[in-house]
């Protein structure tokens, strides 16, 4: 059992109380919610008349439903409409801020609290979607929950959990040029598979974690779930505290000085023990494409489909499921796979540093004249700093939409969906059957500059042969 | 689509059902339920939708859609069922078909809470059981009679020793699985542990 890990230290601080059968009730710092998951558990708080016990602990804000061409409302989808009107109905009765269209502060959940500063280390967050595992990049022990479980914590600011196990994922060297979180994250879910983190949260660490960016391992941790561990975190440090301070909720004045103390002292112990160690090279890592229907199902951009005998005999059935449904046949090459559709956004990659990265390069290039290419800003604070930089302006010459922030086509609420039996260059975080809108859409899932490069080409391209 | 739908309440001792096999690892919430089923504000109609682009892929031939699967309870899944999105829609799709309680290799987490949250009990199997099961599901119908306060399953050719967390059946057998209610027992434990968390006060622009 793990000892004097952050994660160890985080769960003990938040137990309210032991319940029957060795599950814990956890005190949540944190709850965000959304228009998709939170109006049947207000409705449920309703049938037992109950209260939302803490509304100050409680953010909102509107991202999987909402349009990116025109956001005037009403929504043209009256599905979408009537969920935003119950999220904002809900959030007048009982008081919770609420961060709607037009605020300056909406946008994806995983995006927006960040910005915001209210993801902060050391606390305990949870949130109606699997991506929560995103804020764990802050030293938060962040993890998504279902329905019942978003009526607990309203009406009680807790829920029953199992303690996780740590599995401590140790990432040597340094990503090389052209290799981005994404392709690390990926690699890693390759490796473990996307079944290993049941029961666990994973802690990210060594030199190659460190070397990253704060938006870097917000895409680390994002896809923690990905690899079956509802929570992934990394230690705090510097770039930690320098990325919240002076922002809108984070600590100010003798208060920063108080939290930066308590911040560092939550640090996983050097000798803290962990119920499990991995090891990796992140200096092996190439640019990294999934091939398959489960993120697991990935290669190096240079690297061929792999044959059924080279895998091991739990992953046989899937992968058979994924040549069939991929059109694709093992051996084959993923590098120069056409495609039809270019999507950068989502938790996962729709953050400034992602699009910044994507416009280098776009730059001076035009989008293949066979593919329809599109990006959508993480939230408003994303799209009115690519503004600002003139980033907007490189993806519209480059012949990519330019879009209003949201979810959009990672899960294809809203009007933004493939078509038949489109292939997509995508940097978001699911490469499942039908994900992004057509029950036989083909997702490719990359990083961002992979997308770009993909969209120049028209095909599955090394981003390493467009950039000094 | 069965005709009346009542969502479990109270104690679980006792799961009693034909079984329905649904064969292949890593089966996401995103295929259980598509995500265009989730705009909706209850979760009323999602039994209907529940594998629906699997369904309309196979013709027919899915499962869900086949006649002699019509009053099936008991779903039994390889690995990894349900991963991906914690869309609580997904299960609550399943026990609006008539999913009563699940028997698998492995589940995913998130899937796995939010099944206990609604009383879907899931029980594992080692990957071996599962697969005869299955097996004997292709030929003829497995009625099973779980019994949860000893964590066994008989059907009339074979019986079984299923493992599920000591928590998870406890809770059903006190009927303590909706949450709720145990939590707010706590109701002066979880005020102090408010006041006591350092992060409480050095968030003034929280409030």
């Amino acid at each position: 059992m793990s000892q004097d890990t952050l994660f160890d230290k985080v769960w003990d601080l938040h137990k309210v109380s032991s319940l029957p059968g060795g599950s814990d009730q956890i005190f949540i710092g944190l709850h965000l919610i959304h228009e998709v998951t939170s109006p049947q558990a207000f409705g449920a708080l309703k049938d037992k008349n109950l209260k939302v016990k803490f509304p100050e602990r409680t953010v909102a804000t509107v991202d999987h439903i909402v349009p990116t061409d025109n956001q005037s409302r009403p929504f043209k989808d009256n599905l979408a409409e009537q969920m935003i009107e119950t999220l904002e109905k809900n959030c007048l009765e009982h008081k919770i801020r609420f961060f709607n269209i037009g605020s300056g502060n909406q946008g994806i959940v995983h995006v927006v609290a960040p910005e915001l500063g209210l993801t902060q280390p050391g606390m305990t967050i949870a949130c109606g979607d699997s991506h929560t595992s995103t804020h764990g990049a802050f030293g938060s022990i962040a993890f998504g929950i279902g329905t019942s479980q978003v009526r607990d914590v309203l009406a009680t600011q807790t829920i029953a959990m199992n303690k996780l196990k740590v599995r401590q994922i140790l990432c040597d060297n340094k990503l090389s040029k052209g290799v981005y979180a994404k392709d690390l994250v990926l690699h890693i879910i390759n490796k473990l598979g996307v079944k290993a983190g049941a029961g666990f949260a994973y802690e990210f660490a060594g030199p190659a974690i460190d070397e990253l960016s704060m938006e870097e391992r917000m895409t680390i941790c994002n896809m923690s779930i990905e690899g079956g561990a509802r929570c992934g975190y990394i230690n705090p440090d510097e770039k930690t505290f320098s990325y919240i301070k002076n922002k809108l909720c984070a600590p100010k004045n003798k208060h920063w000085d108080k939290a930066l103390t308590w911040w560092n002292s939550l640090k996983s112990d050097e000798n803290s023990i962990y119920d499990d160690v991995i090891k990796l090279d992140a200096s092996k890592v190439e640019p990294t494409v999934t091939w398959g229907i489960t993120p697991g199902q990935s290669i190096g951009i240079n690297q061929e489909i792999p044959q059924l005998d080279d895998l091991s005999p739990n992953d046989k059935l899937v992968a058979k499921e994924a040549y069939e449904y991929m059109s694709f046949k093992p051996g084959q090459l993923i590098k120069d796979t056409p495609v039809d559709v270019c999507f950068i956004g989502s938790c996962t990659n729709g953050r400034i540093s992602d699009l910044r990265i994507a416009a280098q390069v776009l730059k001076d290039k035009k989008v293949s004249k066979n593919v329809k290419a599109f990006v959508v800003p993480g939230s408003e604070k994303v799209a009115t700093a690519a503004k600002q930089e003139g980033i907007d302006q490189i993806f519209k010459d480059s012949g990519f939409q330019w879009r209003e922030p949201g979810c959009s086509m990672c899960l294809a609420m809203n009007s933004d969906k493939l078509i038949g039996n489109q292939v997509s260059a995508s940097s978001s975080n699911r490469n499942f059957k039908g994900r992004q809108g057509s029950p036989s859409g083909r997702t490719l899932l990359m990083s961002p500059a992979m997308v770009a490069a993909a969209a120049i080409n028209g095909r599955v391209s090394d981003v390493r042969e467009f950039i000094n | 689509m069965k005709s009346e739908f009542t969502p479990p309440i109270g104690k679980i001792s006792n799961v009693n059902g034909q079984c329905i096999s649904m064969i292949g690892n890593d089966i996401d919430t995103d295929r259980i339920i598509p995500a265009r089923f989730l705009k909706c504000v209850n979760f009323d109609l999602l039994g209907e939708s529940v594998f629906e682009d699997d369904r309309k892929t196979l013709k027919g031939r899915h499962p869900f859609d086949l006649e002699e699967n019509k009053n099936a309870s008991i779903l039994i899944v390889n690995s990894n069922f349900g991963c991906g999105s914690s869309r609580e829609h997904a299960p609550q799709a399943l026990m609006r078909w008539g999913i009563k309680a699940i028997i698998g290799e492995s589940f995913a987490d998130i899937f796995y809470s939010n099944c206990i949250a609604i009383g879907i009990p899931c029980f594992t199997l080692p990957k071996n059981s599962i697969e005869e099961i299955q097996n004997y599901c292709d030929n003829k119908f497995l009625f099973l009679e779980i019994d949860l306060k000893n964590s066994f399953a008989t059907g009339k050719d074979l019986s079984l020793n299923l493992e599920i967390k000591e928590s998870s059946r406890k809770m059903f057998l006190s009927g303590e699985w909706d949450a709720t209610s145990t939590l707010l027992e706590n109701e002066n434990i979880i005020e102090n542990k408010f006041n006591e968390l350092p992060y409480i006060n050095f968030n003034s622009r929280f409030s």
